[in-house]
């Protein structure tokens, strides 16, 4: 039996980004918070130290700081004829656990999204029209979020202020910039601080596309580039370019994070309560179903207990997110069949890949020296930046040269031809190693009918509860999509002096055995529409207006951003609704 | 044990391939041997057996693997990673230690991997759908090796011959006791990588050789004042975590391990 503990105003289901984020709004607003994580309590010092925390083998090969897949796993199928089975072991997608989540292995790749992409479905069909659309496949869900770019403006300003971002604006109020993205969003004003210096790789790129008539310019970081101190008085160090971001936590206090940015003030606000190793089973409803009574969780020595709260918000990783809200009844599940139902629906990924430029020996990259952002770029291929009208599909990719590292048991490049193994595989390593370049190419993923999650039917957790079930493939549009980018790249590796250049883009069937992006998004999407989205515009639910779910899982379908800046900005823009309208007047913010 | 000559334990035990002791007898019995020349440990001194022994770093012992999964173990990755006129291979590297530790540790005993049923084969986009364990998948996929092999076992083969049956597992359609052979080789070589290209903490990459071959510095912590000299041939030896003090136990009780 739960033991049932006093009540508070709210509770946040994960304490990453979104939880800690969330929870600095409401406590500063007065609120008693308590914060559930599943995960350990972890912080810069003494956790994330030298020189344990520069260990390739125990972070980026044995995820030492990934979701405990063990006790929860997903299943996955790639359609629905097929039985879904266990992702016995990360390898497509991490999600992190632990204090600070997923936003402590990060990488820092800053981006807004842009105008359109909040507009997706009205841009689409203003510019090109319904058949058009429709001829990129029937499947197709793309939808708009019920929140426009300006809206969220001053929101993406105050988180870039927060965790420090460095870059160069390419559009400050409709004006363009020299050196900037001219295909960014307007913003209101210069980042935060500069960009960071550029690598050996990113000036190579950078000529190449010169050359070519695109337009370069520096990957928005929060791998600072300069000491900074943040509106909550916290300070950030300057990024030393060890090269080890992507999978591990920062030691230097150089990257943005929660713990960095956000929790050492949270944790001294005596409104605040950090409960660690807590793994909430579900939400509680009351009888009506309409309204969340607060949640039941286990702790670390397996003891239930039930938290009464006022608010509920929905804080972990987008897959978690969804996974909660159907293990509670919140919201109706997404039947792939009829096409009713919201939660599980328009689950999106994102399209990956590039090319490896293998350079002349004379050209010493060292990849090894950088940051988790270190890249120059150009977005002329990005979102609906180029016209679409004969080319049978929508979206769109940036390409940059962005190596976050020269981490040699994940990279250690042999071009085309070269046997798997022996001696031939040696000296092609050794050869190779120091002269090579990656190219990547990130972008959109479009939603489909098909493609949804929903709870399986077989497989259970450690604590007898069903794994999320994820259905999914790339459809045809975002095939299409990204092989025609990739030519354009294969242009571009050969313009940078690649001696040799492999050809990228996405390929189904989608697998679930190579890493390629961990910005899983959807499953319980915000819109204007309660028969199409699972929350609306504030991210609210509409069925049980006293929980938020916040986060990538809100997304109606991906951008051809990394998608982390944009989940801060919209949880600032619904905590600050909920400051100025749900607490004086507690109810759905949205008349469906 | 100083002088009892390897040739005699492995006739005393029968084992061909047997655990790598501290001193090398005879260069011609089997890849293990390279380890033991490379390293220079004399034979049949006691002091230097003794020296080799009482420095596991140097000479490790076998934790997880028998002696006939030992044999093949040393040769396959001898294959795999062979030593060449510049740079030594996996054996040199240490990389049978560190499969063996890996495999007696959490690795081997499924760290990380979700372990329950029903377990049915999927789809290549579904991944590993076995319920061995790495140790288990190892010790099931030798034992019916070795077992083939017992007319002319791994290590005695030509490096053709090994090569062969290498590409013949890798290539797949034979069942090694449930382990598709396939399956074995993409851990064998995953597992081989592994211990050739990560911190020589854990047993493998020996005198950081790889990172030498491929000029990887290893665990720096900083690249700010290099990163914008483009080109440059960054020429300090690598770095490992055993070489931050701040990572070390201590054994004076009065110097605390979280210093400074």
């Amino acid at each position: 039996m739960a033991q049932r503990l006093k009540p508070v105003d709210a509770v946040t289901i994960g304490v990453g980004l979104t939880g800690s984020l969330a929870a600095h709004e409401l406590t500063q607003a007065g609120l008693k918070v308590v914060g559930l994580e599943r995960g350990a309590a972890r912080f810069t010092v003494p956790d994330f130290q030298s020189p344990a925390i520069h260990d390739e083998l125990r972070f980026s090969i044995r995820k030492g700081m990934m979701q405990d897949n063990t006790k929860v796993a997903v299943t996955f199928r790639n359609n629905s004829d097929e039985t879904a089975l266990p992702i016995r072991r990360w390898e497509s997608f991490l999600p992190g656990q632990g204090l600070g989540g997923s936003f402590v292995h990060w990488n820092g790749q800053s981006f807004r999204a842009q105008v359109a992409d909040f507009v997706y479905r009205t841009h689409l069909l203003q510019r090109y029209g319904k058949k058009f659309l429709d001829s990129c496949g029937p499947e197709l869900t793309v939808q708009d979020w019920g929140v426009t770019y300006d809206e969220l403006e001053s929101h993406y300003d105050r988180f870039e202020q927060l965790i420090g971002v460095c870059g160069k604006a390419g559009n400050i109020k409709g004006r363009i910039e020299p050196g900037g993205n001219p295909f960014e969003a307007p913003r209101s004003r210069e980042y935060p601080n500069p960009p960071m210096k550029e690598t050996y790789f990113g000036a190579i790129f950078r000529k190449a596309v010169d050359n070519l008539g695109y337009h370069p310019y520096p990957q928005p970081s929060s791998n600072l580039s300069r000491p900074y101190t943040n509106p909550l008085g916290l300070k950030l160090n300057a990024c030393v370019f060890c090269g080890f971001c992507e999978r591990y936590a920062c030691e230097h206090y150089a990257k943005g994070s929660p713990q960095t940015a956000i929790l050492p003030v949270l944790l001294k606000n005596p409104n605040y309560e950090l409960r660690a190793n807590c793994e909430v089973l579900r939400i509680n409803l009351d009888s009506t179903g309409k309204k969340a009574t607060g949640v039941t969780y286990v702790d670390g020595a397996g003891r239930e207990f039930e938290q009464p709260a006022e608010i509920v918000f929905v804080t972990a990783f987008p897959l978690n997110n969804v996974r909660t809200l159907l293990l509670s009844g919140v919201g109706k599940p997404y039947d792939p069949r009829t096409g009713e139902g919201v939660v599980g629906r328009n689950y999106t990924y994102q399209t990956t890949g590039g090319p490896t430029v293998f350079m002349d020996e004379s050209i010493n990259v060292n990849p090894f020296m950088s940051s988790g952002a270190p890249g120059t770029m150009i977005d002329d291929f990005g979102g609906d930046n180029f016209d679409h009208s004969n080319l049978g599909f929508i979206g769109g990719q940036y390409v940059g040269s962005i190596m976050t590292g020269g981490r040699p048991i994940e990279f250690h490049p042999t071009p085309p031809g070269t046997p798997a193994w022996g001696l031939e595989w040696k000296r092609a390593v050794a050869r190779h190693y120091n002269h090579t370049i990656s190219v990547q190419q990130h972008g959109t993923s479009a939603p489909s009918r098909l493609n949804y999650l929903d709870l399986d039917p077989t497989y259970k957790d450690a604590w007898g509860q069903p794994l999320l079930r994820m259905t999914f493939d790339f459809p045809e549009n975002d095939i299409r999509m990204s092989q025609y980018i990739a030519d354009k790249t294969v242009e571009i590796g050969r313009a940078m002096g690649g001696k040799i250049v492999t050809r990228g883009g996405t390929k189904r069937p989608y697998t679930t055995t190579v890493y390629q992006s961990t910005h899983n998004c959807g499953g319980a999407v915000m819109g204007d529409d309660p028969k199409t989205s699972a929350v609306n515009r504030y991210q609210q639910c509409w069925d049980v207006p006293n929980v938020f779910s916040l986060g990538g899982s809100s997304f109606p379908q991906n951008i051809t951003y990394n998608y982390s800046v944009t989940i801060g900005a919209l949880t600032l823009w619904s905590l600050e609704a909920i400051k100025k309208q749900y607490l004086k007047s507690p109810g759905a913010m949205v008349q469906a | 044990m100083a002088d009892i000559s390897r040739r005699t334990l492995i006739k005393a035990t029968g084992a061909v391939g047997a655990t790598v002791l501290p001193f090398a007898v005879d260069a011609n019995e089997t890849p293990s041997q390279a380890l033991n020349e490379h390293n220079q440990v004399r034979t049949p001194s006691i002091a230097g057996a003794n020296a080799g022994a009482g420095d596991p770093q140097r000479q490790p012992t076998y934790l997880f693997f028998n002696a006939e999964e030992a044999g093949f173990i040393e040769a396959a990755v001898a294959r795999l990673i062979p030593k060449d006129e510049q740079w030594d291979g996996a054996i040199e590297a240490g990389v049978p230690s560190y499969i063996d530790k890996q495999l007696a540790g959490a690795w081997g005993a499924g760290e990380r991997l979700y372990r329950s049923g029903p377990w049915q084969p999927g789809t290549p986009s579904q991944g590993y759908q076995l319920p061995f364990t790495p140790a288990e998948l190892f010790r099931t996929a030798l034992r019916v090796i070795n077992q083939e092999l017992s007319a002319t076992p791994f290590v005695q083969m030509s490096p053709d011959q090994q090569d062969s049956y290498l590409k013949s597992l890798e290539a797949g359609g034979k069942d090694l006791g449930g382990v598709p052979s396939q399956v074995f080789f993409a851990h064998l070589w995953q597992s081989t990588v592994e211990g050739f290209f990560s911190d020589p903490v854990y047993g493998g990459n020996r005198n950081m050789v790889s990172w030498r071959m491929i000029g990887f510095p290893g665990a720096y912590a900083s690249y700010y004042s290099l990163v914008d000299r483009h080109g440059i041939k960054l020429e300090r030896a690598p770095m490992s975590l055993a070489e931050d003090a701040h990572g070390h136990i201590h054994v004076d009780a009065a110097i605390p391990a979280t210093s400074p």
